[in-house]
């Protein structure tokens, strides 16, 4: 062979064995911060095969904890699923990367009610993903009447009944919400007097508390420990298939409704894969697979028809459309929030 | 040889990853909250003025001083026969008797307090024989509850360094002692309980200062009703309203209260220092 | 009066043994109720769902336990030799040695006994988000969250090990030192032969408190895994098996099989080591 044709076989073998190796690297990973337990296992599995990638997850139990790393500066995630107010709070601090919609076809089938939310109001940062309410649940076997107001967590009378059986959540916008919405303000509300009132309510109802629980209130429902609970609505159905006997109820006079999101930190450094993550996740199959295991109710619309219709036409998880209407998102409210604070702070502390 | 050999390497440690991370805490404590909760840099004594309000001080701060100091007097009652019972096994017994004390805490910090749970809880069994007997004590979201969850939390902590004092006690004094005609409570009383002050006190150390600072056992043992100065830092970090210079703040607070006492505590050592 | 004192000292010695045997009984309570509940057939570790073997399943077919395990393990012994010796060298330093600042060093060394976990995780966080990975990124180099985990582990147990040893070094019967001295020993010697073998009880209990601490630390560990890396330690595992509201008795059973595991591995190591003394 001429040197020409050696150099040349040359070249392309090494092109040949550089091909080959980058063949050999390993698959790209997508990395989760989302809640733990958060997506049934074969979810994983499907998007994995898919698209030839290795999905790894790194879990958080609150809001909270997942702000804080962020915050702190944690950085390496794709995909992370705040709530709502998460949400608000890390586009404030420029922490989330803008969506790609273009990218993410399957947000059509999110339902209108769920579209442009007042955190996110072009969802330029975030796409809706489970959503829920927050209510009374309660064991209706220890009960007489099931409760139907805000008044059964709240009276003296119907408290004493329920001495050291009662819990409300470890979460000073919920139970603090709770109190102002029995007294018929917004959860909201920025009113002094108003959070004064729902103080004075909370100071007088602790006693009567088992514990300010988030956690295990489900679980001590199911022990029996507690006889009614303030709480979510997927956690009571949930239980509900451990114990028919457990019912949730939204309180006529409204509760809050919350939703989880799908975004994408600015930090990650695969946010096209990430893009077509959230677009799997959307697909009306995918999604109520998702919803089937975790029995919380979903944004999107054509999911539905492959919900299980024991979670369809369940009212504690999708309620009426006169319960819809009552129910409030918590919102930020600026510098107002110390007032919450203080109430909270004296509440715990007293 | 240099003192210096044997400090640095350790000093170094604690500079950069413990004192380093504690300052930044410190300059955390004099910014202002920003809207979310966290760091808006600039200079604010407002959070240390906040600690003015005898609320956090008759409810948490006193909490958790009575319950650190209880936790550690119910350690060292249970602990120190403990202690001394395994100090005067023969090896092997020795040390497997000493794992055996550590041996629950190879399991994990969240199932033993859900174990507690399931003792305590108002439906259980503990709980039942109490009512049984006429007591109707809660358990959970009480400071009874906390307490026996605190001291089974730091049991380990109060038995190890007293063991390590009492394991080469000098036993010749001991038999001196009952040669000249002391009784058993005499020689225990007067030679082998003085003799292991260093660790009681370094068992009392490692117990009562972390438990003013401890905050999960306190948060799931007392369900949010029990007040506790851990508690409140944590919330600030952690809490939906989260409030990290006033969180900061508090640990400062904290930190410093437990130095100006340790400071008064420690005098100097007058004993012979051989090492330059 | 004699039979008086006899009878108060078998009161004593009986209430002693008492005081011992009820001690591990209050220890070994919630131990017998967690592996009695890793049996649970119910989804919720708090409830008694009728005996199954499924969390133990569900356990062993788990990828992630394992890599857990290691992890633990591995972060463990590390921080756990680490903290040892610099938590010795800064006992034997303060308490023998002649140091400037003596007081000040001694107020930070037991600094981290009292810091509530969550302010030194979220201060190392920001120390290594803030501060550590932009200088090492100048380099090009990045930050793995296995040596930063065992950083910050170390930095916690220091204190502990300083406290155990320094009370059994004071409490230390100096005459020996002193004889080695008179006899001509240079310091190190005396360090190395008198010393340091009079305090192997209390650096083994450093020790014990040192590696406890680490296996079951969660806070730090959770917030130096920056990264999106997925390391894991045991506690961030059992964490990851939480669901929103609910704790799975798989906790139990990874709890169970710890119990266990180690129980074994200490039963065989104080056999071999009582086999090569006797040898």
């Amino acid at each position: 062979m001429t040197l020409t044709r050696r150099l040349t076989a040359l070249a392309m073998l090494s092109l040949i064995g550089l091909g080959a190796c980058t063949g050999k690297q390993a698959p790209p990973e997508l990395h989760l911060f989302i809640w733990a337990n958060y997506i049934a296992p074969e979810v994983y599995q499907l998007f994995e095969q898919e698209f030839g990638v290795k999905v790894i997850e790194e879990n958080f139990d609150s809001n909270e904890t997942l702000r804080s790393k962020l915050q702190a500066g944690a950085t390496g995630y794709d995909i992370i699923v705040p709530s709502d107010y998460t949400v608000e709070a890390l586009i404030a601090q420029g922490l989330l990367a803008e969506l790609d919609l273009s990218q993410i076809p399957n947000f059509q089938h999110i339902s209108p009610r769920f579209r442009g939310l007042f955190y996110d109001p072009h969802n330029r940062y975030s796409i809706p993903y489970l959503w829920g309410t927050t209510g009374i649940g309660y064991n209706a076997s220890k009960i007489e009447t099931p409760p139907a107001t805000w008044a059964e967590l709240f009276d003296p009378a119907r408290l004493e009944r329920y001495s050291n059986r009662v819990s409300m959540l470890d979460d000073p916008r919920e139970t603090i919400g709770a109190a102002l919405k029995y007294l018929g303000y917004s959860v909201n509300s920025t009113d002094p007097h108003a959070l004064e009132a729902a103080k004075n309510l909370l100071l007088a109802q602790k006693p009567y508390l088992a514990r300010y629980d988030s956690e295990t209130y489900d679980d001590f429902l199911l022990t029996g420990d507690l006889v009614i609970a303030h709480g979510w609505s997927g956690e009571f159905a949930k239980a509900r298939l451990e114990n028919p006997d457990i019912h949730y109820v939204i309180p006529r006079e409204g509760g809050v409704i919350w939703a989880d999101n799908l975004a994408i930190p600015k930090s990650s450094q695969r946010v096209d894969l990430a893009h077509k993550f959230i677009d799997f996740l959307l697909r009306p199959h995918i999604n109520a697979t998702i919803v089937n295991y975790l029995r919380y109710p979903s944004t999107n619309e054509a999911a539905q028809a492959y919900i299980l219709p024991e979670i369809l036409h369940d009212p504690a998880l999708y309620p009426p459309e006169e319960i819809m209407e009552k129910l409030e998102w918590i919102r930020d409210i600026g510098d107002a929030i110390a007032l919450y604070e203080a109430v909270w702070d004296e509440v715990k502390n007293r | 040889m240099n003192a210096r050999i044997l400090l640095w390497p350790g000093l170094a440690w604690l500079v950069l990853f413990f004192a380093a991370p504690l300052g930044i805490i410190l300059l955390i404590s004099f910014a202002h909250r920003s809207p979310q909760g966290i760091v808006s840099w600039g200079f604010n004594l407002g959070n240390y003025l906040r600690l003015v309000d005898p609320l956090y001080w008759t409810g948490p701060f006193g909490n958790s001083l009575v319950l650190a100091a209880l936790t550690t007097i119910v350690c060292l009652i249970l602990g120190y026969p403990v202690a001394y019972s395994i100090a005067r096994r023969p090896a092997p017994l020795k040390n497997l008797l000493l794992f055996l004390v550590i041996l629950p805490f190879f399991t994990n910090f969240l199932v033993r307090i859900y174990a507690w749970f399931i003792l305590l809880r108002p439906e259980g069994w503990i709980a039942g024989v109490l009512r049984s007997v006429g007591l109707d004590l809660a358990l959970l979201g009480s400071p009874l509850g906390v307490l026996i969850g605190l001291v089974y939390g730091y049991l380990p902590f109060m038995i190890l360094p007293l063991y390590a004092t009492l394991e080469r006690l000098d036993v010749t004094l001991v038999e001196a002692a009952h040669d000249l005609g002391a009784t058993r409570w005499q020689s225990f009383w007067r030679i082998i309980l003085p003799l292991s002050r260093p660790g009681m006190i370094a068992g009392s150390v490692l117990v009562f200062i972390p438990v003013l600072g401890e905050f999960i056992t306190p948060k799931l043992l007392g369900g949010g009703k029990v007040p506790m100065f851990g508690v409140l830092i944590e919330e600030k970090f952690l809490g939906r309203v989260p409030d990290w210079p006033f969180g900061a703040a508090l640990a400062v607070t904290l930190m410093a209260l437990v130095s100006l006492v340790l400071a008064r505590y420690f005098h100097q050592v007058k004993e012979s220092r051989w090492i330059g | 009066m004699d039979r008086l004192k006899r009878r108060v000292e078998q009161f004593i010695a009986l209430a002693l043994v008492l005081d011992t045997l009820l001690t591990y009984i209050f220890l070994y309570l919630p131990i017998g109720v967690l592996v009695l509940y890793s049996f649970s057939a119910s989804r919720y570790a708090l409830v008694w769902g009728g005996f199954s073997l499924d969390a133990y399943r569900r356990l062993l077919t788990d990828p992630e336990i394992a890599p857990a395990l290691v992890n633990s393990i591995l972060v463990a012994s590390s921080a756990t030799a680490i903290a040892t010796v610099l938590g010795t060298a800064l006992a034997l330093a303060l308490e023998r040695g002649r140091v400037r600042w003596h007081r000040g060093i001694e107020i930070l060394s037991y600094l981290p006994i009292v810091i509530p976990e969550i302010v030194m995780a979220v201060g190392l966080l920001l120390f290594f988000a803030q501060a550590v990975r932009p200088l090492l990124s100048i380099g090009g180099l990045s930050v793995s969250p296995l040596p930063t985990v065992i950083v910050g582990h170390v930095a916690f147990s220091i204190s502990y090990v300083m406290v155990v040893v320094r009370a059994r070094l004071r409490d230390l019967d100096k005459s020996l030192e002193e004889a080695a001295f008179d006899l001509g020993a240079t310091s190190w010697q005396v360090l190395r032969r008198v010393t340091l073998p009079l305090l192997a009880p209390a650096i083994l209990s450093g020790a014990l408190l040192a590696f406890t601490l680490s296996l079951d630390d969660f806070y730090v560990t959770y917030f130096s895994t920056t990264g999106g890396s997925g390391f894991k330690t045991l506690p961030l595992y059992l964490y990851a098996l939480q669901g929103r509201a609910a704790i799975p008795p798989q906790m139990n059973a990874v709890a169970t099989l710890m119990l266990f595991t180690s129980l074994t591995l200490i039963a065989l190591a104080l056999l071999f080591h009582h086999r090569i003394r006797r040898a």
